[in-house]
């Protein structure tokens, strides 16, 4: 018993291994790039914009080709990957109250930026 | 546009979007169990956002300096420390899961179910290796470093709940993974998709999507955490 809305076409979706090793490879290679922008100690916008930058790559790869993403419907895609979307409003109303929750515990409740030194 | 239930034609683009949406019978023309796995991922999305965004503001609102990720998460064998070491192999042995795990759905269409239950069993054997690293990696700030969910040596008081949490869900759905992965690759095995779904094994693809969705957690974990 098939079950329903499998078609020939679409339910069965089998591509070339290579793409999935292809894509495999990249992950690592990626995963290496972002692993030593930490090691090499880059610092301010460089180390952001890389790790960044590597993040998307790989979450890009891994949802298209594993995720099978680039395969699917548009209505499908669209359902999926624009709510994630409305996330970014979030981020940024959230990044500006945190900016200003800041500010006022330094200016109002007169505290004062603390450096606590690691014992070992 | 004739169509059936199944078959209705694809469009491109827009067209294709406005034409699915008004479709009579079905808007997604996916078996209902990927439809429905993708909604899950999607709320899952969310809960995993709500989580990071709330270990930004924390961090961006305190005024104590936050622990140094690459300094917390070193190990040194007998030298200098490395910065992060565990994390990156965490990171390969994840990787390594979704290569063997996209392999196992692959296999699982082309109908062999010796490859794809091996495959899946290796992924699940990767995904628990991870839990065992991430459960080492515990022991040793709760242990070693006496780092609280309410109070660390390191520096912000938060840093310990905000790891705890993050990682802990995570950790959590890595688990629940490990033994979903094995319920449907001892069902491959015993040729329960032959029996029951026709042949069918979409359910690998579907358990497929959960692990890959573990895995692109751990891709914003492993760069909003430990990198920044």
């Amino acid at each position: 018993m098939a079950q329903a809305g499998t078609s020939p076409a679409e339910g069965h979706q089998e591509h070339p291994l290579g793409i999935y090793l292809g894509v495999w490879i990249l992950l690592f290679v990626l995963s290496t790039f972002s692993y030593m922008v930490d090691y090499l100690n880059f610092q301010g916008l460089l180390r952001w914009g890389l790790i960044l930058l590597f993040m998307f790559l790989k979450a890009g790869l891994i949802i298209a080709v594993f995720m099978h993403i680039a395969w699917e419907r548009l209505v499908l895609i669209c359902a999926i990957l624009l709510p994630p979307l409305c996330l970014t409003v979030f981020i940024g109303m959230m990044a500006i109250e945190a900016d200003y929750t800041f500010l006022t515990r330094l200016t109002v409740f007169g505290e004062a930026p603390q450096i606590v030194a690691p014992h070992h | 546009m004739t169509a059936t239930a199944d078959t209705a034609p694809m469009r491109i683009g827009l067209e294709g979007v406005v034409s699915d949406l008004s479709d009579d019978k079905q808007v997604f023309h996916v078996p209902w169990g990927k439809a429905m796995m993708w909604i899950f991922l999607l709320s899952d999305t969310f809960i995993f956002s709500c989580f990071l965004i709330g270990y930004m503001k924390v961090r961006m609102t305190t005024t104590v300096n936050w622990p140094v990720p690459s300094e917390v998460f070193a190990l040194s064998f007998g030298g200098e420390p490395i910065p992060l070491i565990l994390i990156a192999i965490m990171t390969f042995v994840l990787i390594t899961s979704s290569g063997t795990m996209a392999l196992a759905v692959n296999y699982g269409y082309r109908g062999n179910k010796k490859i794809t239950v091996i495959l899946m069993l290796a992924t699940a054997a990767l995904g628990a290796t991870f839990v065992g690293m991430q459960v080492f990696e515990w022991s040793k700030l709760i242990l070693d470093e006496g780092v609280r969910p309410w109070v660390n040596p390191m520096g912000a008081a938060q840093f310990g709940s905000v790891f705890f949490m993050i990682t802990g869900f995570h950790g959590l759905h890595v688990s629940a993974g490990v033994i979903y992965l094995s319920v449907i690759a001892y069902r491959v095995g015993t040729g329960y998709y032959d029996r029951h779904r026709g042949g069918n094994y979409e359910m690998v693809e579907i358990c497929g999507l959960y692990w890959h969705f573990v895995d692109l957690v751990w891709v914003f974990i492993f760069a909003f955490f430990y990198l920044w």
